[in-house]
């Protein structure tokens, strides 16, 4: 039995997989990064349209929200990386390129899971900014603020406070929906790890070692997260 | 001692003919209220009188529905929409004039994420633009007037009802106000906490602020204020010195509310 040690397997020496792991792994939080960033910008949008948008606005956001709430996030991904690669395909041919141009894998995976997790951060803005104190933005109307000085200075950070704990669930989703942008062959972590496992014939042993980064990239962003809700959270009386 | 200034002092809030309906109820129905520079203001009435209305469109935290407003020498201007509401004409210009008008709050409605401190300098610094160093300056000086300078680095939260409204009027005073508006200051407050902010408001009136105070406290409209407005259902039904309208009011209704 010439089974190789799995620990020279994952090692970072020559034949190891230890370093495209770890890249995969840098991808994993780029496209989650990328993708929760995403989704906040969508989220704000969308809450402002459902808090302070007309009819026409408030509904787009409804139908928005509804229609991403509904359908599996893998089909997301796979209309985003197919539809894509047929708008640039249709471009290419356009300029006259020959066959079939593919989205990158990347930007898909990016916008999916922005878009998905968007419908998620609205419904999280919303409700936090429903849950201030009503007063404390009359006051800064009161005393002549700007609408958007008031976002910035008062509203912002208030939602915020009731907002992070509904984020970082969202963050937490987020990170590990990444892993379905494996289906568009972008080297993220679960891709990795799948490569790895079929090639070196250990696909238990390298599934664990991906859970592991995986949870050692929650726990962190956990606690960060942890630390920014006692920042927002500051003023607030703890009995 | 109540705050009488000679009849050539310049107006410092002129309300003409305010009107004000929310869906099918009128609820001011053509009040005109004057203000002169140093005056103190009391405005009494029922609950539904429109008082607390009346208050929140002056600074246009409700628009009135028809009415003109003048802060000094400047008047809101109002415009008509397409479907005949009236809204702001000039929304910088709306911003100004309450820049210039400190409005204190029943329910204080400091910022619960700021201190303060930053609280009282929030304005000054970012929507007057006055330089850091000089607003701190002379918000600790407020803050000491009001009686709570060594509270300037702790949370609202942390603060008595009665600190807390406090620093309200702290806040509302840094923005150097041409004219105070207070809208009940002491009805969310524990009793024993009421003095404490009435001295506050006694003391402003003392050195000449021009204040508008809806309040229910007599004491205080009959001993510090240069004028009582009785406002019943939309109108104003009794204007004069407190000296006068306490002793022989001809309008029954304000015999009735002030008997309790």
């Amino acid at each position: 039995m010439n089974q190789p040690d799995f620990l020279d397997v994952i090692s970072f020496g020559p034949g190891g997989w230890g370093a495209a792991l770890l890249a995969g792994a840098w991808m994993t939080v780029l496209i989650a990064i990328s993708g929760f960033l995403i989704g906040s910008i969508i989220g704000t949008f969308g809450a402002w349209a459902k808090i302070s948008g007309g009819r026409t606005i408030r509904a787009i956001a409804d139908g928005y929200t509804t229609v991403l709430r509904g359908i599996p996030d893998l089909l997301v991904i796979y209309l985003f990386y197919f539809g894509g690669s047929a708008a640039v395909t249709a471009i290419g041919r356009f300029f006259g390129s020959e066959g079939f141009i593919g989205f990158p894998g990347f930007l898909a995976g990016a916008l999916a899971v922005g878009i998905t997790s968007g419908a998620q951060q609205t419904e999280v803005f919303r409700g936090a900014f429903k849950a201030v104190h009503k007063g404390e933005i009359e006051a800064a109307i009161a005393c002549g603020m700007s609408r958007a000085l008031r976002f910035r200075r008062i509203i912002a950070p208030l939602t915020l406070r009731h907002a992070l704990p509904g984020m970082g669930n969202v963050w937490q989703v987020v990170l590990k929906e990444s892993a379905l942008v494996s289906i568009t062959g972008v080297a993220e972590l679960l891709r990795q790890a799948q490569v790895g496992a079929g090639s070196t014939g250990m696909p238990f042993n390298f599934y664990v070692v991906a859970g592991a980064i995986y949870l050692t990239i929650s726990t962190f962003s956990g606690a960060l997260l942890q630390w920014s809700e006692r920042y927002f959270s500051r003023g607030v009386r703890r009995n | 001692m109540n705050a009488q200034v000679p009849a050539t002092t310049p107006m410092a809030l002129d309300v003409k003919d305010l009107h004000k309906s929310f869906g099918n109820v009128e609820v001011l129905k053509g009040i005109s209220l004057r203000a002169r520079e140093g005056e103190v203001v009391s405005i009494l009435g029922s609950s539904g009188s429109g008082k607390s209305t009346l208050l929140r469109c002056i600074n246009l935290l409700e628009v009135p529905d028809s009415g003109d407003v003048t802060v000094g020498d400047e008047t809101i201007r109002m415009q008509r929409t397409r479907d005949g509401k009236s809204r702001p004409a000039d929304q910088a210009q709306v911003e100004r004039i309450r820049s210039q008008l400190g409005m204190v709050f029943q329910s204080f409605n400091l910022w619960s994420h700021k201190t303060i401190l930053e609280n009282v300098i929030e304005a000054p610094i970012h929507v007057q633009k006055r330089p850091r160093k000089e607003c701190v300056e002379e918000a600790e000086a407020l803050l000491a007037k009001v009686g709570i300078a060594e509270k300037r680095d702790h949370y609202p939260s942390h603060l008595s009802g009665g600190q807390q409204q406090r620093a309200a009027i702290a806040r509302a005073l840094a923005m150097r106000p041409k004219v105070m508006l207070f809208d009940e200051p002491t009805s969310a407050l524990d009793p024993e906490l009421v003095g404490e902010v009435l001295r506050v408001m006694r003391g402003l009136a003392e050195e000449g602020r021009t204040m508008l105070v809806v309040t229910h406290e007599m004491g205080f409209a009959r001993d510090v204020s240069s004028r009582v407005v009785f406002l019943h259902k939309g109108l104003v039904e009794e204007d004069g010195r407190p000296e006068h309208v306490f002793v022989n009011s001809k309008s029954e209704r304000f015999k009735q509310f002030i008997k309790g």
